[in-house]
């Protein structure tokens, strides 16, 4: 069931001669050609302007008012690219060989090295569009370092990089809605992918204004639906972020690929109480300058700043010397529940650890006062002139910090802990982004092809971009080519008729529940056992229980849940309904996947694999694989392993110590 | 930080869809905490409500980190409510105390027409990008993003104006519904770069005979809008407009 596609020859060579050789369309049969892309975050509208400037017609959804509002716009930190521009060793090879090792081996080699090839090429487009990437006075692009890596590869705007690369994409693709070649669809959720003769041809849209279903033909179907990782409840995603899309194609016979792996971030605010909806990342970037640590006493009741610097515990640094504060996500988090689960946690609840920029603004006031060539100066002065420069690095991080928790960064050093980020997993693709399903392809952070078991900081946005600018401009073509005489499928055609009367008669069925309980209240209790059992430690007992659990929860959902108002209006209760069913059933295919493998690798932490200073343990002899599962009925899957080959790098234990 | 507890009365626009006349109703709100956010009191009232057998109230939201400019809420007279330089997605609940009142509309202008309570449309701003706030380049067209030095004081001028989130808060703060603020912002963050050079005319023209076919009314330089933008996109974008727009109207080559 599973081929990749990989091109056979050197890793060097493989995305080129791909490239060389994969087939073409030409431009009279591109107009004729009608692609549907669900979801126009970076992946979804880079490629819909992509396709749409190469004359095919392309049809892009959205549930949001407006292309520009998709999540991607909320990435803070940066994007990655092997440019070398700081002259400090940085490669194609190096990007390749940190975020494979970042995803400690659990990616495959020839996504990741294309990834890596193609990451020079976004920033040439981006800047072309207009994208103000920071910049040094000189003029040229200026550079930051991010988790897990030692060289300087991140370019940035601000703590605002996602939102001023998804503007980019956004014109570009507004740029293509007004020449004709893209219609946009926003307030639209896709609910259903249309088969015909086994091939994806379309969609069924529910309009979420009016409550209305509709139905879209495509001779290709593309989904940049982006995670899942609201299936926590609790996460740093957008509200609306959700697997609907990809999950329904998983119905359809798409395979989804290690759907435990799961990001999660280790510097968000705390969360304050019962009434939470959502989490705040505060941007990995703060770990350049921030000193991660917990009182060394257990149970410190004491402010951070009475606490003296002998009686402080940084624990990154006593542990991982040679990384310190900028070890990769996963160990960062890890060893932030460690502490806080052995009794060292800060803060009413605990369960937060400290983010202090003391040091840090300490030593930039002091080479301000180098700069200004002054000697004599108060300790306020310099602290002061640290301040500034702080702010300038970080400032709005720390504006949103003291909007969320009422306290001043400046001040008091920040609380943190990890939360839900991004989900590895998802469906699984080939070589050419196609999924198990003919014609149904899927870009960005909704498929799960590039990070592995663990995701690099900078590197979601860099593959997004990849995907829509860069990769699927040619694999579709290889597609396509042999579809060109493929007429337009009429809307009338029987397998678009079932497709909506199944979208249909699971809405009636939804509505007619009319139980007790809120859409919210399961979201919420399903998001516990998540996070309880499935999320930074897992272990046989907690997911056997969760899978019990959650089944459970289904049972409840469909026979209690309770949503008001009707079908054919806008009903924002009846679109959540439909995304939290979604969301319990593949809650429970994470946890079956979580207990098939018995190893610890990147973010996924089982328990009964870990060294004796408890530090993850991979077992390659026995799941050097991607679980590729296939949907065979209610609760039921089918797991299709493929091997992991690596030619190139040579997998060992991740250290960094 | 201290946290309490408060009661508070709500009166809240509700309006079933563009074509229903709309009103205030009233509600009362116990046990909200201080650190709760704004939305998240609307959260709690919206659960009361579906488990009483009600309606809840429609609200645009997303990212709720004051980013994707979905959120536009119309708080005792002021879009995005009370705090400076914020969305309502990041006022907190500590800004308010014990049996205070507090109303809340959604963005009124004729540009964005109500879809449902506190929910507008406002797809005209989308059409006033088409209209031509972009950079016309292929991809893989460009050369290399260090081939062509940008002064950094203009880079970072441009990622100022580039910042604006699109809520429309300045066209709801506005009593002539001006959207100038949100299409000055976009002209400048194009504008200032060399890549937008090109184009530099012509999008200026076509972006404001858009805006203008919108619906949006006249600026009068009141200044309510930069005042109420929680993104501080200031004034001083709508001159560079003025300027821009006189300058490409005066030559002839549009
Ligand atoms: C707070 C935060 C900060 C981050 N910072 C960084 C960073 O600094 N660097 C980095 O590299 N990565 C970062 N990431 C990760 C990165 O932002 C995301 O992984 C990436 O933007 C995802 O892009 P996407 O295009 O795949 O999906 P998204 O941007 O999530 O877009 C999904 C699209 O699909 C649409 N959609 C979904 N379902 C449906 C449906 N059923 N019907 C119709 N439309 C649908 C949505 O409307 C939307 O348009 C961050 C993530 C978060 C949460
Ligand atoms: S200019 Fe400010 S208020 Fe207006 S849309 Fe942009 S961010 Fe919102
Ligand atoms: S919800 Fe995104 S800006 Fe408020």
């Amino acid at each position: 069931m599973l081929d990749a596609k990989i091109p056979a020859g050197p890793l060097d060579d493989k995305w080129t001669d791909y490239k060389g050789h994969c087939k073409l369309v030409n431009p009279a049969n591109k107009r004729k050609l009608e692609i549907i892309i669900v979801g126009t975050g970076l992946a979804g509208a880079s490629a819909a302007a992509s396709l749409g400037e190469l004359g095919y017609k392309v049809k892009a959804f959205c549930f949001q008012d407006s292309p520009r509002r998709a999540h991607s716009i909320a990435a803070q930190g940066g994007i990655n690219a092997a440019k070398n521009y700081q002259n400090d060793g940085d490669s194609v090879f190096r990007l390749f060989y940190d975020t494979i090792k970042g995803g400690d081996y659990r990616a495959r080699e020839s996504n990741v090295h294309r990834l890596a090839e193609v990451s020079a090429n976004i920033i040439d487009q981006c800047v072309a569009q207009g994208v103000p990437f920071a910049r040094e006075y000189g003029g040229m692009l200026s550079n930051r370092s991010f988790g897990g890596t030692q060289v300087q590869r991140t370019f940035y705007a601000a703590g605002q990089t996602g939102q001023q690369l998804l503007i980019g994409a956004y014109q570009a693709l507004e740029r293509q809605v007004a020449l004709g070649n893209v219609k946009m669809y926003t307030r639209h959720e896709m609910l259903e992918v249309v088969m015909i003769d086994g091939k994806a041809r379309g969609i069924i849209a529910r309009n979420l204004v009016n409550g209305e279903l509709e139905k879209h033909f495509g001779h290709a179907v593309l989904l940049c639906t982006g995670g899942y990782g609201n299936v926590f409840y609790l996460s740093t995603n957008a509200m609306g972020s959700n697997v609907t899309a990809a999950w329904k194609a998983h119905k359809q016979g798409a395979a989804f690929a290690n759907p435990c792996f799961t990001q999660i971030h280790p510097t968000c605010i705390p969360v304050s109480g019962d009434h939470q909806s959502k989490l705040t990342l505060m941007s990995e970037s703060l770990r350049n300058d921030g000193r991660i640590w917990v009182p060394k006493k257990q149970g410190d009741n004491r402010k951070a700043t009475d606490i003296p610097e002998e009686e402080r515990d940084y624990y990154l640094e006593r542990r991982y010397p040679a990384f310190g504060n900028l070890v990769p996500r996963d160990v960062a988090s890890r060893a932030a529940k460690e502490r806080c689960d052995a009794g060292y946690g800060v803060g009413t609840s605990k369960q937060a650890v400290y983010l202090d920029f003391a040091a840090a603004i300490e030593r930039y006031g002091k080479t301000e006062v180098g700069k200004l060539g002054k000697d004599n100066v108060s300790q306020e002065e310099v602290i002061e002139l640290g301040k500034e420069v702080v702010k300038e690095k970080y400032g709005n991080l720390f504006d949103m910090y003291e909007k969320i928790t009422g306290e001043n960064p400046y001040e008091v050093a920040m609380r943190i802990y990890p939360a839900v980020h991004y989900t590895m997993g998802g469906l699984w693709v080939d070589y050419e982004l196609q999924t198990t399903v003919p014609g149904l392809y899927c870009l960005g952070e909704a498929n799960f092809s590039d990070h592995g078991a663990n995701r690099l900081g900078a590197s979601a946005l860099m593959q997004g971009l990849a995907d829509g600018y860069f990769v699927i401009p040619y694999t579709i073509g290889n597609y396509l080519a042999d579809e060109i005489y493929s007429k337009a499928i009429s809307t009338d055609h029987p397998g678009f008729a079932q497709a909506e009367k199944e979208v249909r008669d699971r809405i009636n069925k939804l509505m007619s529940i009319k139980g007790k309980q809120t859409v919210e209240s399961f979201h919420k209790r399903l998001g516990k056992i998540m996070w309880d059992k499935c999320g930074m430690a897992r272990n046989e007992e907690g997911l056997t229980q969760a899978i019990a659990e959650i089944q459970a929860l289904k049972k409840e959902f469909w026979s209690d849940v309770k949503i008001p108002g009707s079908i054919n209006e806008m009903n924002p209760e009846l679109d959540k309904a439909g995304r939290v069913a979604d969301f319990i059933e593949l809650g429970e295919l994470m946890c079956k996947d979580a207990l098939d493998r018995n190893e610890s690798c990147g973010g996924h932490f089982r328990e009964e694999s870990q060294t004796p200073e408890g530090e993850a343990m991979r077992d390659d002899a026995n799941y050097m694989y991607v679980s590729a599962w296939e949907f065979k009925g209610e609760s039921d899957w089918e797991l299709h392993k493929e091997p992991l080959l690596y030619d190139v790098v040579k997998p060992s234990q991740r250290n960094y110590k | 930080m201290e946290h309490y507890n408060m009661s508070l009365h709500l009166k809240v626009w509700r309006q079933n869809n563009s074509r229903d006349k709309g009103h205030f109703e009233n509600y009362k709100v116990d046990g909200i905490s201080s650190e709760m956010s704004f939305l998240e009191m609307f959260d709690v009232l919206n659960e009361r409500l579906i488990t009483e057998g009600k309606e809840p109230i429609a609200f645009d939201h997303d990212c709720r980190e004051g980013i994707c400019g979905m959120c536009s809420m119309y708080i005792n007279g002021k879009p995005h409510g009370p705090w400076k330089s914020n969305t309502v997605c990041q006022l907190h609940m500590r800004a308010y105390k014990d049996g205070d009142t507090i109303v809340v509309e959604p963005w009124r202008a004729n540009a964005f027409p109500v879809i449902k309570d506190l929910m507008v449309d406002r797809s005209a701003f989308d059409r006033i990008v088409q209209a031509g706030g972009y950079i016309s380049v292929n991809t893989g067209n460009a050369v290399d993003g260090n081939s062509l030095p940008i002064e950094k004081d203009k880079a970072d001028a441009s990622f100022a104006a580039a910042m604006c989130i699109g809520c429309g808060a300045c066209v709801a703060a506005c009593k002539n519904s001006s959207a100038m603020l949100f299409l000055s912002a976009k002209v400048a963050h194009l504008a200032l770069l060399p890549q937008g050079e090109p184009e530099r005319k012509k999008r200026v023209v076509s972006m404001v005979a858009q805006m203008d076919k919108e619906g949006f009314g006249a600026c009068t330089n009141t200044g309510a809008c930069e005042a109420t933008c929680p993104k501080d996109i200031s004034l001083s974008n709508i001159a560079r407009l003025n300027q821009e727009y006189l300058i490409a109207s005066l030559t002839a080559d549009k």
